[in-house]
């Protein structure tokens, strides 16, 4: 395996072209670092892009959007004001990644690249309507997350590109937004069941779903097409298809999933008051 | 000669080294190491510094966190090439001089929080870091600051003791 530090991203995205499937990008190494002692993953080539001084790191904020740059640590993030005071269904997801350490390391953005199904922040950036900016050979493009997470493990990211930066689209005056998580402990476990719930100022939902299918979900609807906020549940979570497995049964994740969908819209639902008020 | 015991990233056949200049507790150290070696395998088995532990290797126990560019990091996570240019403080790092004890180390051994040792060189230095970005840490903050530290002979109550009892004693110092 040989390291490499590129200074652009036209150098990372060089070396990606030229080694296409045999190189891996590291950002902040905590799920590479994992793969490569299991040799889940074996590189010839590993970019790691932290040198890379042409990303805007660790965010740019505009009047639209918060573009956060792909190295940008969970902990950096957390502590921004404007992420702080636009999204705190996100600084709530990210602070409940791993532990202080990992959160020194673990990027938002590697984050969703590796696409595990139970990435924690992937629910809370898939109900924001969160975009990403992939960059290859051919130029760049920009996806929509809901697009980008294709299966486990697998992204719309192909080998020779790069994902360069994830757009945060502003929230709409009166909206709120909530993450809720079950664990078997706080600190550095996997969730169980992961939701975030952002509510707009017309009763409009998105519920993004972690742990609960091969991807990260999300699902969209409006409170007031339904009878009541159990029913609204009811039809956000159906997309849901949740296994067996070590850290709960399918049928235990499928009651905590409309437990903390209802606790989520409520905090959010407090929060657009709140912030009304 | 320098030997790797097989905690890290380790194919069967050891990659070209490296060579990596970064400064150690205050010192400047050059290592040669292959680039899928962690940082952690360098400290404890190219420079010796043997006070971060190799335990889970994965991120999720924290005995081998040390301190990178002034941020607590779980050192098996990162490739010691990654340090290149960087600074690194190790347990061994904390003490005023060598032999010596911390502020923090002797109030983790008053409060009677080190039992088999073995999570201790973590424990100590994450409770560093949180000290020194919240000089007056709550018990919930103590807890979630510590949170990936774990401790199999589950002293959690002294530990959480110990850095109460540090923080008092550098707010009166």
């Amino acid at each position: 395996m040989r390291y490499t530090s590129p200074r652009s991203a036209d150098e990372a995205l060089g070396l990606l072209a030229e080694h296409g499937a045999g190189a891996k990008v590291l950002a902040g190494g905590t799920d590479l670092l994992v793969a490569l002692r299991h040799r889940t993953v074996e590189p010839a080539v590993v970019v790691d892009i932290k040198r890379v001084d042409d990303f805007d790191e660790p965010v740019r904020v505009t009047d639209d959007a918060i573009v956060v740059g792909p190295t940008a640590t969970m902990g950096r993030l957390a502590e921004l004001e404007e992420v702080r005071r636009r999204h705190v269904a996100l600084v709530e997801a990210a602070l409940t990644v791993g532990s202080v350490a990992i959160r020194n390391r673990a990027s938002l953005v590697g984050n969703s690249c590796n696409a595990s199904p139970g990435a924690d922040t992937a629910p809370v950036l898939l109900a924001l309507g969160a975009t990403v900016t992939i960059a290859g050979p051919a130029g760049e493009r920009t996806v929509g997350l809901d697009d980008f997470f294709l299966g486990p493990r697998r992204t719309a990211c192909g080998p020779d590109e790069l994902v360069t930066a994830l757009h945060l689209p502003r929230p709409r005056p009166g909206s709120g937004s909530a993450f809720q998580r079950i664990t078997r402990r706080r600190g550095v476990d996997l969730g169980t069941v992961s939701i975030a719930a952002v509510l707009g100022p017309d009763d409009d939902v998105a519920l993004g779903m972690g742990a609960v299918g091969p991807r990260p979900l999300v699902a969209r609807t409006r409170l007031g097409d339904h009878e009541s906020t159990a029913a609204a549940v009811e039809h956000l979570v159906a997309a849901a298809t949740p296994i067996d497995d070590v850290r709960a049964g399918s049928d235990y994740r499928r009651a905590m999933l409309r437990v903390l969908a209802r606790r989520a819209l409520d905090t959010a639902a407090r929060r657009r008051d709140e912030e009304a008020a | 000669m320098t030997t790797f015991a097989a905690t890290g990233p380790s194919p069967d056949h050891e990659d070209p080294a490296v060579t990596v200049s970064t400064t150690v507790n205050g010192e400047h150290r050059t290592m040669s190491v292959p680039a899928h070696r962690t940082l952690l395998e360098a400290l404890r088995d190219q420079l010796a510094l043997t006070g971060s532990k190799t335990c889970c290797a994965e991120g999720e126990c924290g005995a081998c966190t040390v301190i990178l560019d002034g941020h607590p990091v779980t050192s098996c996570l990162v490739l010691a090439v990654e340090a290149e240019g960087r600074e690194v403080t190790t347990v061994e790092g904390l003490a005023p001089q060598p032999g010596e004890l911390s502020d923090l180390q002797e109030e983790f051994l008053a409060a009677g929080a080190v039992q088999c040792g073995f999570c201790i060189p973590g424990q100590v230095v994450a409770a560093e870091c949180l000290l020194r970005a919240n000089p007056t840490p709550s018990t919930a903050e103590i807890r979630e600051g510590m949170s990936g530290n774990l401790c199999r002979c589950a002293s959690y109550e002294r530990i959480v003791c110990a850095v109460h009892a540090t923080a008092e004693r550098r707010a009166g110092a």
